[in-house]
């Protein structure tokens, strides 16, 4: 199949520079193109952040790096981010010229690490994979390169775990999901490294990853290999559930297998759930006469454009929760294939009565023209970014961005993970629809 | 002088070609002094910050050309544009009253395999798919560092798929290393569409050619009394559209930092004269603008009444503002022209320029003559500007001076930059549109923003009250070209 891509929805592998803007105080330093940062910031930035942006050291690549080499540049680069940005992690990433040309980055970078500074350098060239993945080899090499030697200890913490969930900025609401599931997670008794965002500590929770009693990873794929890789590091064992848990039933699936995976007290877990599921039941019972009586039309049937955490997220939701019927649901994250019968599985079995296809694919184009096909009777939900905007309207759909690019909405704590964030997909999708009436 | 050649698959650069430099410090007058000296030397910053690449300007002329596609040769970060043009795309739909389209916009995804193998196979495949896709009327490729790197005959590609296609397929090569300017973009979009749209003139017509991005139809009211019609080129045109501007009896840029190249492609090639002054920005600057013009259409009677009746108009509604301005202290950042043209505007209503950081600097445009210098005008008509310090967005110097001078109010032309003042509690203001303060009435329409954004302080204050700085405290004790290596004295602050 071609690999041709018509309207992107994620990045090339320096877009994992997002992943270290994520992190409290921490800056990348970009050896590449000049254009690359501002062109990952567009697709994946909504806001700087603390020193994302324009503020992002960078080399700044021209002819003469490509051809005398660029290793010098980028230690006087480093130099000066050591004294004009004040940062608590420095993360060098490299670009496809430097990438392509050969430099010698780990070369450069250690003579810092020699002196104890706080920095990480990691191999990004653009063609190398994409963001998703090379979250992943960033994490790694911050773990490798800084936690291992920096760490706060080396003794298992009881209750304490690593939480993988979300590629920050790739998902628009990695803020608002992280939170919640933080939330959740100490509500069942665990002490959260969330590693990312307003809720997190910084470089010094990351100094803790190894201590952890065990890892989790809420996501189908992409931070699996982090996972692995404290695995066989420092024997922390791992649970991974598939997805990001959206709503009653999945958020206390997954709560429930976090308790056992880690045996925890399965009461003081189960008395949060249980307020926790009342709560959510509440509201839910309170519009499902809104549900089942509004005359006008509600979207009765979904597609998914998104990512496979998202896609199986949002589809076992809207199916089992609120009663929306799947059509195609398509996966646009260039799933490795080794992961991609595992995510079709789940939609085999997405609830207990209906099996569903998927199909997988980084060509959006060609899903919209897809979708364009179908017969379209009754009203559709798409769940998929910004470029569905004419999709949405020619197919008389109603549209939930989700995904990136997500230039039509404003995100800053909005999550859908977990119980909270169930009730707000709730509140999105069917704002949008009311809305839609004069 | 710099001679067009339309042989050439490729641009030159603007530093190659026109001398052009991102890193200066010291008056503006001086600068302006070693341009005509021809002593102006590049100065290399030791430490940097991301700017931005030709690529990202060639993709905003070439992305709202209605009838055309654009085939990006390059890893999908590349593409981390394509929203963006899409969203003011449509925007610019919405304002001109045209049905909703995306834009067509398709990326090669090259891989780790393809630096090894190539990628002309991919390119070529791609190109297939999305003729087949949109059936448009041309497609532009756009290059990348990696297939420039690589060495994928793009430019072969591009002329068998023409043939096979029917149709201009035009490779537009715009690699971000190759050039410290990123509005050398700009010109390699210009080259490859005078290259291969343009066609030689059928016959005279009566438009006037108006080099734009998106802004507002203002020149329309100028031009119909006097006989003329207004065409606004690249954004929103299309293919025939294109083909036809060498015909036009004129060629108007509303910033010479975007229309050097193709205001003299068309000069150079096919005879239509550019009006070569700086943009009308600025009492003085309109006049000798709309001199120009009317020189050059042939309708220098009909200009000056004009001119009388404007003053008569705009002169004592300026005054009103410059009284309520007076002294008020700016401190700018812009593209070049625009920022040269901003300086003029800001000293034509009586504020102080207490300094500037303007991206880059052509020291002559492509038609050679320095009558199109705008910061010569700025400089000759309002008086030398200190702290002109020529930063291709350096946040870091921009913070430490803005920290230093503490300016009544920032003015920026471009995202990115304006944060900085806003976090230091200093009102600040971006104009998107160029067009708004352009002519007698963009006078009096800026000064309206300007009164309006030195009032509200109520936001900014709060916002640096809450703020985190990410530049050292060490940083913003130091001058702020300490890592600007120069042989020029530099004047610290």
């Amino acid at each position: 199949m071609s690999k041709l891509i018509e309207q992107p929805r994620y990045s090339c592998a320096l877009g994992a520079q997002q992943s270290v803007i994520a992190i409290k105080r921490a800056v990348p330093i970009l050896h590449s193109g000049p254009g690359c940062g501002d062109k990952i910031n567009r697709l994946l930035g909504q806001g700087e952040g603390y020193a994302g942006g324009n503020t992002v050291p960078c080399t700044n690549a021209s002819e003469s790096e490509i051809v005398f080499g660029g290793e010098a540049k980028l230690g006087t680069v480093i130099e000066g981010a050591f004294k004009v940005i004040d940062a608590d992690l420095y993360v060098v990433l490299t670009g496809c010229t430097s990438d392509i040309i050969g430099d010698d980055i780990a070369q450069v970078t250690s003579t810092y690490q020699e002196q104890d500074k706080p920095i990480v350098y990691v191999e990004t060239g653009g063609f190398k994979s994409n963001n998703y993945v090379s979250h992943e080899t960033v994490v790694k090499g911050i773990i490798d390169q800084y936690v291992d030697k920096f760490k706060a200890g080396s003794n298992k913490i009881k209750g304490l775990v690593n939480v993988f969930a979300t590629i920050p900025y790739q998902d628009a609401f990695w803020n608002g999901n992280l939170e919640e599931i933080k939330r959740i997670l100490e509500g069942i008794g665990l002490t959260v490294n969330i590693l990312f965002g307003a809720e997190s500590q910084g470089i010094e929770e990351w100094k803790t990853i190894p201590q952890a009693q065990f890892n989790i990873v809420a996501s189908a794929w992409a931070g699996l290999g982090i996972a692995e890789h404290l695995k066989s590091k420092y024997g922390t064992p791992y649970a991974h559930f598939p997805y990001l848990p959206i709503g009653g039933l999945e958020t206390t699936k997954f709560l429930r297998q976090v308790a056992t995976f880690g045996a925890l007290d399965m009461d003081y877990a189960e008395t949060f759930i249980k307020k926790e599921e009342e709560k959510f039941y509440m509201h839910i019972e309170r519009m499902a006469d809104f549900m089942l009586e509004f005359r006008y039309g509600l979207p009765r049937r979904f597609y998914t454009i998104l990512d496979a955490s998202y896609a199986i997220g949002f589809s076992k939701y809207l199916l089992n929760e609120l009663g929306i019927l799947p059509t195609k649901q398509f996966i646009i994250d260039d799933t490795p294939e080794e992961f991609q019968e595992a995510s079709r599985e789940q939609f085999k079995n997405i609830s207990s009565l209906r099996s569903t296809e998927v199909i997988f694919s980084v060509d959006a184009g060609a899903i919209q023209d897809e979708i364009r096909k179908d017969e379209h009777k009754n009203r559709a939900l798409i769940v998929g970014s910004a470029w569905e905007r004419d999709l949405a309207m020619d197919i008389g759909a109603d549209l939930l961005i989700v995904s990136v690019p997500v230039a039509y909405r404003l995100v800053l704590n909005c999550g859908y993970a977990g119980y909270n964030g169930g009730l707000r997909v709730i509140e999105d999708i069917y704002g949008k629809v009311l809305d839609t009436y004069r | 002088m710099s001679k067009i050649n339309l042989n050439a698959a490729e641009v030159e650069t603007r530093e190659s070609r026109l001398g052009s430099i991102t890193g200066f410090a010291g008056t503006a007058g001086e600068l302006v002094g070693c341009s005509r000296a021809g002593t102006l030397k590049e100065s290399d910053r030791s430490f940097s910050q991301c700017m931005g690449c030709s690529s990202g300007n060639a993709f905003c002329q070439l992305s709202m050309i209605q009838d055309a596609i654009v085939v990006n040769h390059a890893p999908v970060g590349c593409a981390g544009d394509f929203f963006t043009f899409n969203f003011i795309y449509r925007v610019g739909q919405m304002e001109r009253n045209l049905s909703p389209v995306i834009g067509r916009y398709f990326n090669t995804n090259i891989e780790e395999q393809d630096t090894i193998f190539g990628a002309t196979q991919k390119l070529a495949s791609t190109i297939r798919t999305a003729y087949e896709r949109v059936h448009p009327n041309a497609i532009f490729i756009t290059t990348s560092c990696a297939s420039g790197i690589i060495g994928d005959d793009v430019e072969g590609v591009a002329n068998d798929l023409t043939e096979e296609l029917g149709i201009p397929v035009i490779s537009c090569f715009c690699e971000g290393f190759k050039s410290k300017i990123w509005t050398t973009g700009f010109d390699a979009a210009y080259h490859s569409i005078v290259r291969k749209l343009v066609k030689p003139p059928e016959k005279k017509s009566n438009k006037v050619n108006i080099v734009n991005f998106w802004g507002s139809h203002i020149f329309d009211e100028l031009l119909n009394p006097l006989g003329y019609e207004a065409d606004y080129i690249i954004p929103f045109s299309t293919t025939t559209q294109l083909a036809h501007i060498s015909e036009a009896v004129a060629t108007i840029q509303i910033c010479p930092t975007l229309g050097t190249y193709i205001g003299a492609a068309l000069e150079q090639v096919y005879g239509v004269p550019e009006i070569k002054s700086p943009p009308a920005y600025g009492i003085a600057g309109t006049d000798q603008w709309m001199r120009e013009l009317g020189k050059v259409l042939n309708r220098q009677e009909e200009i000056e009444t004009l001119i009388a009746k404007e003053h008569e108009r705009v002169l004592p509604r300026l005054q009103e503002y410059r009284e309520k301005l007076q002294g008020k202290k700016a401190y700018l950042t812009a593209g070049a022209a625009h920022g040269h043209a901003l300086i003029a505007l800001l000293r034509e209503l009586g504020m102080e320029v207490q300094g500037a950081a303007i991206f880059h600097h052509d020291p002559i445009y492509d038609n050679s003559t320095i009558a199109s210098d705008a910061l010569a005008h700025a400089v000759n008509t309002y008086g030398d500007i200190p702290n002109y310090n020529v930063c291709n967005k350096q946040a870091y110097e921009l913070v430490n001076i803005l920290n230093k001078i503490k300016p009544d109010i920032m003015i920026a032309r471009h995202g990115g930059m304006t944060l900085w003042g806003a976090k230091l509690g200093i009102p600040t203001l971006l104009v998107g549109d160029e067009q708004l303060s352009y002519g007698y009435q963009g006078v009096l329409n800026y000064a309206e923003r300007i009164v309006e954004t030195l009032d509200n302080k109520e936001f900014v204050l709060n916002l640096a009250k809450h703020s985190t700085m990410p530049y050292t405290k060490w940083w913003l004790d130091q001058d702020p070209f300490s890592f600007l290596r120069s042989d020029l004295n530099v004047k610290t602050y």
